[in-house]
């Protein structure tokens, strides 16, 4: 996934942020390649910060926020899910924002959300389940602005586990949309 | 394939009475490891049958007997009894005090022999040893490659003289299996053996289902990065995608006409049912519901659709019309209901329960309601019903492996199929063949 983003063609910056392991820009936070989502607090309190100079009539030239888009997107393309649940948890709702950013930033630009479960239960309803997960995701880029046109949900069901084994801890690595750039 | 009766080889060979032992090696052992059969339950009635030894099937590449005897006994319905190797053909008339001392109430006999163009010549005779009748016979010239299925015909006119019903043996099961990130999709006889690769795919393959002719299979490949179904001409190796469309394409189910399949298709939002064409083009919506909708299965008469729909809240089995009106709710104990399968005869539906967590093979008698839980597994998956409905094959975890059974409609009889090894799954048994 590094290696497509990067294939994408994003701004340099970005791409090293999003690639590298060590792009330390203005000193801000950039999230390491490890996967970890940028945190609601952290994002919340740029937006309050942005609104802040915003009232003081200062336009900023927002550099973090592209970087972030990069980061969220290098390193967060997984929406995780709760069990049996659909519903996009407000941690990740950053990573979708950013996705929603990038995608609308080019028309020609095509999104595939692909919805996963875990192993339990059938295949065929797990792959309902899955479609269920990646139509949610569908929805909050729409939402979002991303034009229908861009994005296709599709579903593997538990065809393709990220991760293998079958302790919670697997099963809850393998209940997940992924956002994935074609 | 030729048949002849054996009416035709009576005239070519008297009956002698004679009891001839031939003496044989074991054959029977390495096809007996190719597979385990579980009896239990109690009161249980089986037919005792004795299948000696064919004579020359040490000199041919499969060993006969064993393959038939191993046939009647994962039906359930006889228990094979210890030949001691005795090897009897087809024109000797057995001693019957004999066969009845060891216990059986009826004894195959029969024969291989190479002709001069290279097929193989089967024969046997199924003999009523409690009464000395010849129950009759048949010969079969084959090819060597169709030496198994020569067996398994034998097993089915065995069960069909014995039982009164149709035998599934020389019938097909379709299965994947996934062996490190390789996906094959199998072709086998109905114990497993003899697999033949239709397809091998390096993205997942699910839901294979047979043609009501036996000729095709429609499944769900991932191979483009999405489910999409195609129908798969099994002799030919010819592909058509049939649901390729926006979203997930996927469940495909056909009608008894084979003329149109149902798919579950979220091309306008959700996992919801479409009628297709066998041959493609544009689908027509079933049903409409916000909630999910899948694995569509035609009851056999064609006139019912049952499916699976989370619209009261939890996955639960409902049937409408084949044409998507008046749907009704089937099941109603437990949580989680689905994967229906519908019985050739229309008695029966199989399916898989969630119960504590377990996922488990059921069954319900249509027209009672009444189920009943017929394995001791718990990750049961993807049932489906022999031809002739006395048998169900499904998917399950055996041994820390995906591995796939057979069992009697009571649960008494379970057997494992052999496969070719990896995890193996999706199980779909094929029509009777013509």
């Amino acid at each position: 996934m590094k290696r497509l983003l990067c294939a994408v063609g994003f701004g340099l910056t970005v791409v090293l942020a999003g690639c590298s392991t060590a792009s330390k820009l203005d000193g801000v936070p950039v999230e390491d390649k490890s996967g970890t989502p940028i945190s609601q607090s952290t994002v919340n309190a740029a937006a309050a910060n942005a609104n802040s100079v915003a009232k003081s009539g200062v336009t900023q030239v927002d550099l973090g926020k592209s970087m972030q888009d990069g980061a969220a997107l290098a390193g967060a393309k997984t929406i995780y899910f709760d069990y049996d649940s659909f519903v996009i948890k407000s941690e990740f709702q950053p990573v979708v924002e950013a996705h929603a950013r990038y995608i609308k930033a080019d028309k020609n630009r095509r999104v595939a959300v692909e919805g996963h479960t875990d192993e339990r239960g059938g295949r065929e309803y797990n792959l309902a389940l899955g479609q269920k997960r990646a139509e949610a995701v569908r929805r909050a880029l729409e939402l979002l602005g991303v034009s229908d046109a861009q994005i296709e949900a599709v579903s593997f069901g538990k065809e393709k586990p990220s991760v293998a084994g079958n302790d919670e801890a697997a099963l809850a690595k393998n209940r997940r949309a992924e956002i994935a750039y074609r | 394939m030729t048949m002849l009766s054996l009416q035709d080889l009576d005239n070519e060979s008297m009956i002698r009475r004679v009891f001839l032992g031939f003496l044989l090696c074991s054959a029977g052992l390495s096809a007996m490891a190719q597979f385990r059969v579980e009896v239990s339950g109690v009161g249980l009635t089986q037919l005792p049958i004795a299948v000696a030894a064919f004579r020359g099937e040490d000199a041919a590449p499969q060993k006969i007997a064993a393959i038939v005897q191993a046939d009647l006994e994962r039906s359930g319905q006889f228990r094979g009894i210890d030949t001691a190797g005795i090897a009897l053909d087809e024109n000797i008339r057995p001693d019957g005090s004999v066969w009845r001392q060891k216990g059986a109430d009826s004894l195959v006999t029969g024969s291989v022999t190479r002709l001069a163009d290279g097929r193989f010549d089967v024969r046997f005779r199924l003999w009523d040893v409690v009464r000395g009748q010849d129950l009759g016979g048949q010969s079969y010239a084959v090819t060597q490659t169709d030496l198994r299925l020569a067996a398994h015909r034998v097993a089915d006119l065995v069960y069909e003289k014995l039982i009164g019903d149709k035998g599934i043996f020389s019938t097909r099961i379709a299965y994947v299996t996934k062996a490190s990130s390789r996906y094959n999709l199998w072709v086998a006889d109905a114990d497993g053996e003899n697999a033949q690769t239709a397809l091998v795919s390096p993205e997942p393959i699910i839901s294979p289902a047979w043609s009501p002719t036996g000729s095709q299979l429609a499944y769900v490949s991932f191979e483009s990065r999405k489910p999409v179904v195609y129908v798969h001409d099994v002799a030919t190796g010819k592909r058509r995608l049939i649901a390729n469309f926006r979203g997930s394409n996927s469940a495909p189910a056909w009608a008894p006409d084979g003329r149109t399949l149902a798919v579950t298709l979220s091309r306008d939002g959700g996992s919801q049912l479409y009628s297709i064409d066998a041959n493609g083009g544009e689908p027509r919506r079933l049903a409409q519901s916000s909630s999910i909708d899948t694995e569509p299965a035609y009851s056999s008469d064609g006139k019912s659709i049952y499916f699976v729909s989370d619209r009261g809240g939890a996955p639960q089995i409902y049937r409408m019309s084949a044409l998507g009106s008046n749907p009704e709710r089937v099941t109603f104990s437990g949580t989680y209901n689905i994967s229906p399968a519908l019985s050739p005869d229309g008695r029966w539906m199989a399916y898989v329960s969630r119960i504590n967590g377990a996922f488990k093979l059921h069954v319900m008698e249509l027209t009672t309601g009444n189920i009943s839980a017929v394995t001791d597994t718990e990750s049961d998956e993807s049932p489906s019903f022999a031809p002739n409905s006395r048998l169900i094959a499904y998917a399950t975890s055996y041994q820390g492996r995906e591995a796939l059974m057979t069992t009697t409609i009571d649960g008494k009889i379970r057997a494992r199929l052999s496969g070719p090894g990896g995890d193996i799954r999706e199980p779909d048994w094929g029509p009777f063949q013509k």
